[in-house]
C-alpha cells in the first residue's frame, strides 16, 4: 500500500441496517393495511364493487332573450358487467325487455370482447316507459343494471345546423381525450361541437358495494372515494329564436339561406339554410336512421348552405368597389359616368335611367357601366404604377371586409369562398392583363365568391361605417367567463368614413328612389339601406340576392339573404330580408300582406 | 481449463437466480396487470406483456455480451460512457419528446428511451472508476468535491427536464460515498435535513419546533454534560430551527400558489382526487383488499376494473399486493433484501476498489428505488413515478437495470483475474 488508508469495510453494516430498517417500515406498512386495517376490504368475497358514472348535466343552450333552445331529457341505458352475469335465465330475460336471443347473444359477446369486468352498455337510450317495465324485474338479473343518461331535446324545431348535435364517441374521440369511455356522449357539429368542453362539465364516480343478489347494498367506504359531477356551463347565443323561427318559416320550400347579424357586436341574430331539418331529428335511437336519410336526400338538408354555399355576389358587391375607388382617389362623390343602357360597352347596363349618373344614383339603379367606368379610372389612376399595383390596392380592402377568407370563430363548416390575388391572373392570362381583362369583378362577377354569412358581414361592416367583429353564436356563459379574443377583436377596413356615407346615401335610395331596385320593399317607418342582387349563374337560373342593414344611421341588424335559382334579387331576396327587418326590428309585420307571399 | 469455462465457473449463481427470479415475478405480475382475455398469449405483441417479454430477450441477450466483454471494459471505458450519458442529456433537453409531463424522452422508431436511466448507469462507472483509482484519496477535499460534482451535474440535468423523480435517485450515492469513507455525520446531516423538510411541510413549523425542542431536552439530560457536548448540541439546534424557518419561509413567501399546490399534491397533503390522489387511493385500496394471502393470480378485481392508473408500470406492486397478500409482499420484499445484501456482500470481497465502488453504487440506486416505488404504492412515499427495478413495465428501464447488474456479474466473476 502507498498510502495507509482506513479501511471502511466495517461500514457495511451500516448500509445493510438501513436497507434492513426501511424495507422493515414497509413491511410494517404493508402488515397495517393489508393485515389490520379492514377499511380496505369488501366484506366478503361475493361482494363487488359498482362504479357508477354520475353522468354531468350537460350545459344548456339559451337565445338572446332567454328562451331554451336546447336542454337535455333523462333516458336510461341497459348495463352489464359480463363476470358478473350469473345463473342468467336468458328467455325470462330476454321476454321481460322484448328483445331476442341472437340481440342478446350478439350484445353479450361485444360486452365481454370490451371487457369482462368493466360494465358495458347492453341497450341504449330506453325511454322513460319502458325503463317503467323493466326496472322491478331487474333484480332477477344480476349484472344488469340501468344507468341514467341524457339526450338532448329541443324545444323549437330550428337553426339544426347552428346549433349541431351529440352522438357516441367514436374511436378517433376516445383516442384524442382519456376523458371519454365508451358509449359516452361527444357534440359531434355545430355549438355542441365548439363548445363541448365547456358544455360536457366534468364527470363524477359513485363506487356501490354490490351483493350477491345483485342488489345495490351502500356506498363503498362511505364514499370516500366517490366524485361528485359537476355540471357544464349554460350558453347564451346571440340568436333570436323567434327571428330564427320566422326565417325559416319563409324560407320554407325555397333553397338558399339568410344570415343576420348585430353590427355593433357581431353576433349572429339569425343562420337560416334551407332546406333544413329539425333537430329533434338526430335524437336518441332514431339518429342513425334519420342521420342516413338526411344524408341521402338530393336537396342536402345536412348542407349548411349559410357557411358552405358559395355565390357570385354581383351588384350587391357594388358599394365595395364604389368604396375602394372613392379610397383611391380616382373619383369623388360627384364624379359622373355616362350610361347607354343596354348599348353600353364593354359592359352593358340591365336597368333604364338618365345617362350621367353620379355614385348615389348608381347605386340605386344598380349601373353596371358606372362601376365599371369608376374600377377603369382607378386602375388608370397615376398612384399605381401598374395594373398590379392597383389590383393589389383593390385586393387588401376588399379582403380586409372578411371577404376571402373564414372568421374561425365558433361558426361550423365555414368556407373561405374567393378572392383571387394577382398572381392567379398572371397565371390565367400569362402576366398580360389589366382592368378590362377581369373588368367582370367591377360588378360581383367572375372569379368572386362569397358565402352567405361573408355577405352579411360586408353589410356590417358598411352599417358600422368601416369596422365589424367576427361573426360568432356566443353571447356569454352562464359563468361569465371571457369570450375568446377572436370573437371580440375589432377588424377596420381602411376606408374613410365619410365614403361610408356617400355609399350609405345610395344604398336607400334603393328603397327610397323613384326608380330603386327594392322600392316595393319599403318598410313603414324604418329606413333601410341596402341593395339587391341577381348573381348569374352558370349552372341554372339566376340566384337572387340581397345585403343590407337597418336602421340606415344606426343598424342594429344586418342581413344578407340568397335565393337560389329564383331570378332577380329585388323579388325575392329583399322582400324576404325586408320582412326580417321589421320582424326584428317592430317584433311584429305591420302589413300582413307582404308575407302572404311567403307563409301560407 | 479455458478462459471461458473460468468464467462460468466463477459466476455467482445465487445472484444470477435471485434476478432471473424478479424478472420473472415482474412478468407475471405485468401479465395480471394488463390481461386481456381477449389476448390470452403471453408472447401477444400487441400487449404490454408481449412487448415485455420481448424487452427481457433483450435484456439477456445485453448481459450475455457483456459476459463475453473484457472485465477490464467498463473501468477502462467509465468516463467515455458517462460523457456519453451527459451528451444524451444535453441532448433530450433540446431535443427530446415529452411524455407525461417531462421532457425526458428520446424516440427511436417505435421505442422511447430514458436518458436519465442510462444516466444512473453512466454516474456509477464514473465514480467507480474516479475513487477507485489507486492515485485517489478520498479524505482529501478536493477529491470529495470532484466526486460530488460528477453526480450532481446528470442530477442537474435530470432536473432541468422536469423529472425531478429521477433527479432524487442520484442523491443515493451518498451510500457509496459514506461506505468510501466520507464523515458519517453527512450522512446524519443529510437524513435529518430530509426528515426537517419533510416534517416541516406536513405539519406546522411550531409543532416541528416544539418536538425539536422536547428532544434536545431530553437529550441534555441523557447525554454526559460536558461543555464540548452542549455546544454540538446548541450548533445541530440551531442549524435545524433555521433549516425549519427557511424551509417554511421558501414554501410560502417565495413559491407561488400553483407550486406550492402541486408540491402539496406530491407529498399527499392536498388531495387532487384526479390526479396523483386518485392513483394512491386506488393503490391502497388494491394492495389492502389483498389481505392475507391475496385473491390468486389473475383473480384481483380491482387489477381486473383496472383501477389504478399506470398499473402496469409505476404501480406494479399493486398487483402482487392484490394477488398474493401479505405474504407475497413479504416473499417479494425479502427477495429484495437478500439480493441488496448479496450485492454489497460480494462487493466487499471484491479485490478492485472499482469493482466494490461499483457494486456499492448499483445496490443503493436499486434500494432507493424499491423503497420510493413501493412506498409510494402504500402511501409512505410522495408519489413520485420510479420504476420497481426488474418488475415495472417499460423497456429502458428493464434494460438499464439489467446492464448495470450484468457488469457486476462480469465484474465479480473475474474477481480471481485481478492482482
Amino acid at each position: 500500500m502507498i498510502k495507509n488508508r482506513v479501511n471502511h469495510s466495517s461500514r457495511k453494516y451500516v448500509i445493510i441496517a438501513i436497507f434492513f430498517v426501511v424495507i422493515m417500515i414497509l413491511l410494517i406498512k404493508l402488515f397495517l393495511i393489508q393485515l389490520v386495517d379492514q377499511s380496505y376490504k369488501t366484506s366478503s368475497d361475493n361482494n363487488t364493487l359498482r362504479y357508477i358514472t354520475q353522468y354531468p348535466a350537460r350545459g344548456k343552450i339559451f337565445d338572446r332573450n332567454g328562451k331554451l333552445l336546447v336542454y337535455n331529457e333523462a333516458i336510461y341505458d341497459l348495463m352489464v358487467i359480463p363476470k358478473q352475469v350469473k345463473n342468467l335465465d336468458t328467455i325470462a330475460f330476454c321476454s321481460s325487455l322484448d328483445i331476442s336471443r341472437d340481440f342478446f347473444n350478439e350484445k353479450m359477446k361485444k360486452a365481454r370482447r370490451y371487457s369482462p369486468f368493466s360494465p358495458s352498455v347492453f341497450m341504449s337510450q330506453i325511454t322513460k316507459e319502458e325503463y317503467g317495465k323493466v326496472a322491478e324485474s331487474l333484480h332477477q338479473f344480476p349484472g344488469f343494471y340501468f344507468q341514467t343518461r341524457s339526450v338532448r331535446n329541443y324545444p323549437y324545431p330550428i337553426a339544426a345546423h347552428a346549433l349541431g348535435n351529440i352522438g357516441e364517441v367514436d374511436k378517433k374521440d376516445l383516442e384524442k381525450d382519456s376523458y371519454y369511455k365508451v358509449g359516452d356522449y361527444i357534440g359531434k357539429s355545430g355549438i355542441e361541437n365548439f363548445y363541448e368542453n365547456e358544455l360536457r362539465g366534468e364527470k363524477g364516480m359513485k363506487i356501490i358495494v354490490v351483493d350477491v343478489h345483485n342488489r345495490e347494498k351502500e356506498s363503498f367506504m362511505e364514499g370516500q372515494f366517490d366524485t361528485l359531477p359537476v355540471a357544464g356551463k349554460d350558453i347564451y347565443l346571440g340568436l333570436d329564436a323567434e327571428l330564427q323561427l320566422y326565417g325559416e318559416a319563409l324560407m320554407k320550400d325555397k333553397t338558399g339561406s339568410i344570415v343576420a347579424i348585430e353590427p355593433s357586436t357581431g353576433q349572429i341574430l339569425a343562420m337560416v339554410t334551407s332546406p333544413a331539418y329539425d333537430p329533434n331529428e338526430l335524437v336518441g335511437r332514431v339518429r342513425g336512421e334519420n342521420y342516413h336519410r338526411l344524408l341521402n336526400d338530393t336537396l342536402k338538408p345536412l348542407f349548411n348552405r349559410a357557411t358552405s354555399g358559395i355565390y357570385p355576389p354581383g351588384s350587391t358587391f357594388k358599394m365595395v368597389n364604389g368604396l375602394i375607388a372613392l379610397q383611391s382617389g380616382a373619383i369623388n362623390s360627384n364624379t359622373k359616368f355616362p350610361c347607354s343602357g343596354k348599348e353600353s360597352q364593354p359592359i352593358r347596363c340591365t336597368h333604364f335611367h338618365s345617362n350621367q349618373v353620379a355614385l348615389t344614383e348608381a347605386i340605386e339603379n344598380s349601373c353596371n357601366p358606372y362601376f365599371w367606368e369608376a374600377f377603369r379610372e382607378m386602375f388608370a389612376s397615376s398612384r399605381f404604377a401598374s395594373s398590379k399595383e392597383a389590383y393589389s390596392f383593390w385586393y387588401d380592402l376588399v379582403v380586409s371586409f372578411g371577404l376571402g377568407n373564414t372568421y374561425k370563430t365558433d361558426i361550423p363548416s365555414e368556407v373561405s369562398g374567393n378572392i383571387p390575388n394577382s398572381s392567379f391572373y398572371d397565371k390565367m392570362y400569362r402576366g398580360v392583363w389589366n382592368s378590362l381583362t377581369i373588368r367582370s369583378l367591377s360588378i360581383g362577377q367572375g372569379e368572386i365568391l362569397v358565402t352567405p354569412l361573408q355577405l352579411a358581414n360586408m353589410a356590417a361592416a358598411i352599417g358600422n361605417e368601416g369596422f365589424y367583429y367576427p361573426p360568432h353564436f356566443i353571447k356569454s356563459f352562464s359563468d361569465d367567463s371571457p369570450l375568446d379574443s377572436v370573437m371580440t377583436t375589432k377588424m377596420t377596413i381602411d376606408i374613410k368614413p365619410k365614403y361610408f356615407k356617400d355609399v350609405k346615401i345610395g344604398m336607400c335610395r334603393v328603397f327610397e328612389g323613384e326608380s330603386g331596385t327594392a322600392r316595393f320593399s319599403k318598410i313603414d317607418s324604418i329606413q333601410v339601406a341596402g341593395k339587391t342582387g341577381t348573381a348569374e349563374n352558370p349552372h341554372g337560373d339566376d340566384h337572387s340576392l340581397f345585403m343590407g342593414f337597418a336602421p340606415a344611421d344606426n343598424p342594429q341588424i344586418a342581413i344578407a339573404v340568397v335565393v337560389e335559382n329564383a331570378g332577380f334579387g329585388s323579388q325575392w331576396a329583399a322582400p324576404i330580408a325586408s320582412l326580417m327587418i321589421e320582424r326584428y326590428l317592430r317584433g311584429y309585420i305591420k302589413d300582413t300582406k307582404k308575407e302572404k307571399r311567403f307563409i301560407e | 481449463m479455458t478462459t471461458r469455462n473460468n468464467i462460468i465457473g466463477r459466476i455467482d449463481w445465487v445472484l444470477l437466480l435471485m434476478y432471473l427470479a424478479l424478472v420473472f415475478i415482474g412478468v407475471s405480475a405485468i401479465y395480471a396487470a394488463a390481461f386481456n382475455e381477449t389476448h390470452p398469449n403471453l408472447f401477444d405483441m400487441s400487449q404490454h406483456y408481449g412487448k415485455q417479454v420481448l424487452f427481457v430477450g433483450v435484456s439477456l441477450l445485453a448481459g450475455f455480451f457483456i459476459m463475453l466483454i473484457d472485465a477490464k471494459f467498463f473501468n477502462a471505458f467509465a468516463y467515455i460512457i458517462y460523457g456519453l450519458s451527459i451528451l444524451l442529456l444535453l441532448y433530450v433537453l433540446v431535443g427530446g419528446a415529452t411524455i407525461a409531463g417531462s421532457r425526458s424522452w428520446i424516440q427511436l422508431g417505435g421505442f422511447s428511451f430514458q436518458p436519465s436511466e442510462f444516466a444512473k448507469f453512466g454516474t456509477a462507472l464514473a465514480v467507480a472508476h474516479y475513487l477507485g483509482d489507486i492515485k485517489t484519496d478520498f479524505s482529501k477535499p478536493k477529491t470529495q468535491m470532484i466526486a460530488y460534482a460528477l453526480v450532481l451535474f446528470p442530477m442537474m440535468l435530470v432536473l432541468c427536464q422536469g423529472d425531478a423523480g429521477s433527479a432524487l435517485v442520484f442523491l443515493v450515492f451518498i451510500l457509496v460515498f459514506y461506505r468510501e469513507g466520507m464523515s458519517g455525520k453527512i450522512l446524519l446531516a443529510g437524513l435529518l435535513a430530509v426528515l426537517l423538510f419533510l416534517l416541516t411541510l406536513y405539519f406546522s413549523k411550531w409543532y416541528v419546533l416544539i418536538g425539536l425542542m422536547v428532544i434536545f431536552v431530553g437529550l441534555f439530560f441523557l447525554v454526559e454534560r460536558t461543555k464540548k457536548n452542549i455546544w454540538k448540541m446548541i450548533a445541530v439546534f440551531t442549524i435545524s430551527v433555521v433549516m425549519i424557518f427557511s424551509v417554511d419561509f421558501f414554501f410560502y413567501k417565495v413559491l407561488k400558489q400553483h407550486q406550492r399546490t402541486r408540491i402539496n399534491i406530491i407529498l399527499g397533503i392536498e388531495k387532487d382526487i384526479y390526479g396523483v390522489g386518485y392513483n394512491l387511493h386506488q393503490s391502497k385500496i388494491a394492495i389492502g383488499s389483498g389481505g392475507f394471502s391475496g385473491k390468486g393470480y389473475l383473480q384481483g378485481t380491482m387489477t381486473k376494473y383496472n383501477f389504478v392508473p399506470e398499473q402496469h408500470t409505476d404501480f406494479i406492486f399493486c398487483t402482487i399486493g392484490e394477488e398474493f397478500g401479505f405474504i407475497g409482499s413479504f416473499v417479494l420484499l425479502s427477495l429484495y433484501f437478500a439480493f441488496l445484501v448479496r450485492i454489497i456482500l460480494l462487493a466487499e470481497r471484491q479485490r478492485s476498489a472499482f469493482s466494490r465502488i461499483y457494486g456499492y453504487a448499483i445496490a443503493s440506486i436499486m434500494f432507493f428505488h424499491l423503497m420510493v416505488n413501493i412506498g409510494m404504492t402504500i402511501g409512505l412515499m410522495p408519489v413520485i413515478g420510479i420504476p420497481l427495478p426488474f418488475m415495472s413495465y417499460g423497456g429502458s428501464s428493464l434494460l438499464m437495470f439489467s446492464m448495470m447488474f450484468f457488469v457486476f456479474l462480469k465484474q465479480d466473476a473475474n474477481r480471481m483475474n485481478i492482482l
